[in-house]
């Protein structure tokens, strides 16, 4: 008996141990990698050796002001002295836990520059963790209401961000949400902003351009059925395939359980010859879409949406397969503006990984507001009521210049609905070109 | 009749034009015709690559259930761990020339051997405490072991997915003298990939080999034994708890040849790769008999094929549903699956 | 099973504990995050003495319980919404919906206990998982509108042609939108109460003693002339019932709900409260369902570490609870002879 006890007692020390240094060199070991482009070495549950060893090294090689193994600390060690108290919720575990993390980083990134420049406007960010389900994310934003949040950054994904919204909207908590694209999110509250498009006004696009181009004349649709995003796109994608003349031989979905296996979907828009396939979805399937239609040698024109972005940041992903891959996107990793080249850079260094448009929209809703408070002259004293009533007005009047969205920069309705037109990119030679 | 449902208000059906109903006519006619035949052909040969992953999954399930008797939730994640190491592994590899051929080998005996060390970690810490307790009380275990490598492979590896490298490709030259790679082999109209073939063949040969070991060795006849009745066994001389240790290992080892095999054919890699085709590599299990290792086989293709047959013919959106659903009457007609053994009970 | 003062300890215990809560509340001493949780933990609660019945009393595993709630959540809240012009005062409006989605759920019950019923152990525990599975597929690919001509129903694609006076209220994989939020914390404590009465009452009755007997050895309650199919379908969709009316009261405590929410993770959730709780204890799956539904947003204040923590918790906390030592006296004495115990008969031991 006395065996099992200890048993116990080591199996709760090794996993504090790893719980202990597990979390903080994971960026670290991506880190690493980059830098040396040498993949890790293997590391294992059990394996803590191997973890310790890259924390020390990237320790060493660290030159950010941040402390090395903290990148992903949600509130700063010591709390900002008088700043506004912006909160958000995404999902952080999970399966969709690559776009919560994303959208956090990319304000992480924008939080610590405002706090470090000379802005009168200085930010405590908190986000907390709704694993992409609504009653989650309902529970996260009651803990950040009682942590004292005066802004609210809404929620990360759709559905959850439905509920938050609808929270934020009766405790009047302004909100402005980095990528819950659905129009349910923003209707019918006044008090819910969005920092990306809605989903309507891609599949318009995308149809458009595909039509204006002359791009296919047969057109396949793969579609998530259970994802909100996909299904906006793909809706008015085929209203307006319709009004521009477009053929559409095949429309073929697929759903969480079995985003894995696509042959099926890709065998029917290949006999039926489409010479163009849409795909409205996340760079995650959209991979996998891309290798089986190779493997099966099917290789028509593929067209994709804003979420196909960061396909090539995918750690491992073969180039070749989204060579020529159109999409419309709203921010590009690799386009040589300034301030976008200095956000890559700070993100490659701290995360690991290139930014994706998640940590784009992040990083832009907080400059947002950052440039809403200032023109509004408000103060962190103020209560989330009162900035609730100043954001309202600016943000329908303001016009914000961001890494997403164009040079005219980008403005908001009175729905919270805001005015962006994706560009055109296309793939060649592992890098997005524009395309006109 | 329309005019009727005009009227009051009432409940109706209306089920999308072509469903469905007639798929069976769908599915005859697509027979007879050549174009459809090409089809079903197709569609039979991704349903064996998809059916042989599961099946590969399911062996693993169905040896530990079979000996331990008890459901490990935990196997889905353990074939994550697997699929992770091997993708570190073969990263990390810089084998000179020739030998390169070798390295996804490597990688793979890799994951094999970290994976049968966490298999035995946790039997050792989290199933062995409960040998006596109650089965629902090692289902939750396994559950909170699940969450737990879901939650440490975030942390380790954070939740951007990895796309896993294609081992079974060939480098080629084609006619015009470009260098191609070869993912598929042309039999006749229907193109076989790489990886479905090297999946098949592991799977037959692990099943065999599974086979022979419990069958003929004498470490698999103590595993029988501990699964027929353990204080016989034990009576026996047979080291109960070493056997079921030997067990898991072994089931361990199977995940993470199955964890490279699935993501070789599915390359994305993440957290929670494991936990969907983990739970329908059990429902294979099920479905062949669980417990029984050639049942495992059986069902693991039988259920690829029906799902690329409920998605080909009737719905993508319902396949999963389909598939549950010929369970179900699989097990009422037969209640201990396809090739299952009958146990009578008693008083 | 002990008899009524330890049921008279349960119902003290919850109506303290929702005076007590009531009062925290009223003097505006419990935290959002807290006053956030009151309907959802109700719901789990009724979840998890609901699902004790199934496992515990009648002795069958069941991994697809949230399939009943999905049932609940979607039909309910549906007639909720439906109603929301013809029944203006909530909270009749929230009483008629959570009638519907029990008797909904128990409909669902009676047809899948059919053929789930002549199953045993683990075959029936995945015929309970593949029907949850079912379930969760049909409500992402139902569509339902009601308008002045009627309740329209498609499935896979929306022709329901729902008029413009009507709403769509289902909507496939979107799930619903637009939800009042009319569940209260009251009326979540009520539903506990009826939960509680319905269970103990049947558990003490006739039918109760047949259906642990059955649970104890089938063949044997069968040689007796106990009619096996009527008394665990009586358990089964008693338990379904009562599942399908935690499911709307859930549903109606956010704005929207989707049929991924109900699937084999919120099934096996229930089940460990059940299982922590100690089969056919109703006061431990109450205590289970509210400790673990606190627990991980308790633990937010270590971030990316709180699932982490959870995960090596439950794990921690199914150890300590088969834990010899912890176990106690009762089973020592058994433990040369623990083979011959082990599974079916050391899980009645715990339910007994």
């Amino acid at each position: 008996m006395k065996k099992k006890l200890l048993c116990a007692l080591l199996a709760l020390s090794m996993l504090f141990v790893l719980a202990a240094c597990g979390g903080a060199p994971a960026e670290n070991t991506d880190a690493s990698e980059t830098e040396t482009s040498t993949p890790a070495e293997p590391s294992t549950p059990d394996d803590t050796a191997a973890p310790d060893e890259q924390a020390e090294l990237s320790g060493e090689t660290e030159t950010n002001p941040e402390p090395a193994d903290t990148p992903n600390e949600p509130t700063p060690a010591a709390p900002v002295e008088g700043a506004f108290k912006l909160g958000g919720t995404g999902p952080l575990t999970g399966g969709a836990a690559i776009y919560g993390n994303a959208a956090k980083n990319g304000a992480q990134i924008a939080v610590d520059e405002i706090n470090a420049s000379d802005s009168a406007v200085k930010f405590d960010l908190r986000y907390e963790d709704d694993a992409h389900d609504a009653e989650k994310a309902v529970n996260a934003y009651n803990a950040l209401k009682d942590w004292g949040m005066q802004i609210s950054l809404g929620s990360v994904t759709s559905k959850p961000a439905e509920a938050t919204s609808a929270e934020s909207f009766a405790d009047n908590i302004f909100s402005l949400t980095p990528s819950a694209s659905s129009p349910a999110t923003i209707a019918g509250k006044d008090n819910v902003f969005q920092m990306c498009f809605s989903d309507p006004n891609q599949g318009t696009a995308s149809a458009e351009y595909i039509g204006t181009q002359n791009l296919g004349s047969k057109i396949a649709v793969i579609w998530k059925s259970d994802d909100v995003y996909s299904k906006g796109i793909r809706d008015t994608f085929l209203e307006e395939a319709d009004a521009q003349g477009l053929e559409v031989v095949s429309d073929q979905t697929f759903s969480d359980g079995n985003a894995t296996d696509f042959s099926v979907q890709l065998n029917d828009a290949k006999t039926k010859e489409a010479d163009l396939v849409f795909l409205p979805m996340y760079y995650e399937p959209a991979s996998l879409i891309l290798a089986q239609a190779s493997a099966m040698g099917y290789a028509p024109k593929w067209f994709g949406v804003d979420g196909m972005d960061g396909i090539l940041t995918m750690q491992g992903f073969d180039a070749s397969l989204a060579e020529g891959v159109m999409l419309l996107t709203p921010f590009n990793a690799d386009s040589s503006d300034e301030a976008t080249a200095k956000f890559v850079a700070e993100y490659e260094k701290r995360f690991g990984e290139k930014p994706n448009q998640f940590a784009a929209d992040g990083y832009d809703c907080v400059y947002a507001y950052c440039q809403a408070l200032t023109a509004a002259n408000a103060t962190p004293d103020m209560d989330a009521a009162t900035i609730n009533g100043l954001m309202k007005e600016q943000f329908t009047t303001m016009t914000f210049h961001g890494l997403t969205g164009t040079e005219s920069g980008l403005t908001w309705d009175e729905t919270g609905a805001v005015s962006k037109s994706p560009k055109g990119m296309v793939i060649t030679n592992g890098a997005y070109v524009g395309m006109d | 009749m329309r005019r009727f449902f005009g009227y009051a208000p009432i409940f109706y059906f209306c089920v999308r034009g072509e469903f469905r109903v007639n798929f069976i006519i769908q599915f005859i006619s697509s027979l007879t015709s050549g174009g459809g035949g090409y089809q079903l052909l197709n569609h039979i040969i991704n349903g064996i690559s998809l059916g042989s992953v599961y099946a590969i999954i399911a062996l693993g399930y169905t040896m530990v259930y079979g000996i331990a008797k008890m459901l490990n939730f935990a196997h889905g994640d353990v074939i994550m761990v697997g699929a992770y190491v091997c993708f570190y592994a073969f990263g990390a590899l810089k084998l000179p020339g020739a030998l390169a051929v070798f390295a996804p080998l490597i990688a793979i005996c890799a994951a094999v051997a970290v994976c049968t060390l966490l298999g035995v970690t946790i039997e050792k810490l989290a199933y062995k405490p409960l040998r006596a307790a109650p089965s629902l009380a090692v289902l939750i275990t396994a559950i909170g072991i699940s969450y737990f490598l879901q939650n440490a492979a975030l942390l380790l590896w954070s939740s951007s997915p990895k796309v896993f490298p294609s081992f079974f490709v060939f480098k080629s030259v084609n006619e015009a003298g470009e260098a191609v790679t070869l993912r598929s082999v042309q039999i006749g109209s229907v193109s076989v990939s790489f990886v479905t073939i090297v999946t098949i063949i592991s799977c037959v040969v692990i099943m065999l080999w599974l086979t022979w070991f419990t069958g003929r060795t004498k470490m698999g006849k103590a595993m029988r034994a501990c699964s027929e009745d353990k204080a016989a066994a034990q009576l026996m001389g047979i080291d109960v708890n070493a056997t079921i240790s030997l067990t898991f290992a072994i089931g361990s080892g199977l995940a993470a040849i199955a964890g490279a095999l699935l993501c070789s054919a599915y390359p994305n890699l993440v957290p929670t790769t494991g936990s969907m085709p983990g739970i329908k590599a059990f429902t294979a299990a099920v479905f062949g008999g669980i417990g029984s290792i050639p049942g495992a086989f059986l069902g693991g293709l039988l259920l690829g094929v029906l799902e690329i047959f409920a998605k080909a013919y009737i719905s993508v959106q319902l396949s999963d549903a389909v598939v549950f659903a010929v369970l179900i009457v699989v097990l009422l007609v037969k209640p201990t699956g396809l090739l299952g053994r009958t146990v009578r009970e008693k008083v | 099973m002990k008899k009524s003062p330890f049921h008279f300890l349960t119902y003290i215990l919850v109506i303290g504990a929702y005076a007590a809560l009531q009062v925290l509340q009223a003097r505006g001493e419990l935290s959002a995050t807290m006053r956030g949780m009151l309907v959802p933990i109700c719901a789990y609660v009724v979840m998890a003495v609901s699902l004790n019945l199934t496992v515990g009393v009648l002795g069958e595993l069941s991994l697809g319980h949230a399939g009943f709630m999905s049932v609940g959540a979607f039909l309910g809240t549906s007639t909720a919404i439906a109603l929301q012009d013809a029944v203006p005062v909530p909270g009749v409006r929230l009483t008629i919906a959570l009638i519907v989605a029990a008797l909904f759920a128990a409909l669902a019950g009676f047809l899948i206990g059919i053929p789930v019923l002549r199953l045993n152990g683990d075959y029936l525990a995945i015929v309970t998982l593949a029907f949850g599975e079912i379930i969760k597929a049909v409500f992402n690919n139902l569509y339902l509108g009601v308008d002045s001509r009627g309740v329209h129903i498609s499935l896979l694609e929306d022709v329901t042609n729902t008029a413009k006076d009507g709403r769509l209220i289902i909507q496939g994989p979107m799930g619903i939108g637009g939800i009042q939020k009319i569940s209260t914390f009251t009326a979540g404590f009520i539903l506990i109460m009826i939960s509680l009465i319905v269970i103990f009452n049947l558990v003490g009755s006739r039918a109760g003693r047949a259906i642990m007997a059955i649970r104890d050895n089938h063949i044997a309650a069968q040689s007796v002339g106990v009619n096996i199919i009527k008394y665990k379908m009586m358990a089964f969709v008693t338990s379904a019932a009562l599942a399908g009316a935690a499911g709307a009261l859930f549903a109606m405590n956010y704005s929207t709900v989707v049929a991924n929410k109900f699937d084999f993770n919120t099934s096996i959730l229930i089940l460990v409260f059940v299982v922590l709780g100690g089969l056919g204890n109703m006061l431990g799956s109450i205590i289970a369902a509210a400790v673990l539904t606190i627990l991980p947003e308790a633990l937010r204040p270590i971030a990316e570490y709180r699932m982490l923590l959870y995960a090596v918790l439950l794990i921690l906390m199914m150890l300590t609870a088969n834990h010899p030592f912890v176990k106690g006296f009762f089973n020592r004495f058994r433990q040369t002879g623990q083979f011959q115990l082990q599974g079916d008969d050391e899980e009645k031991e715990a339910a007994a």
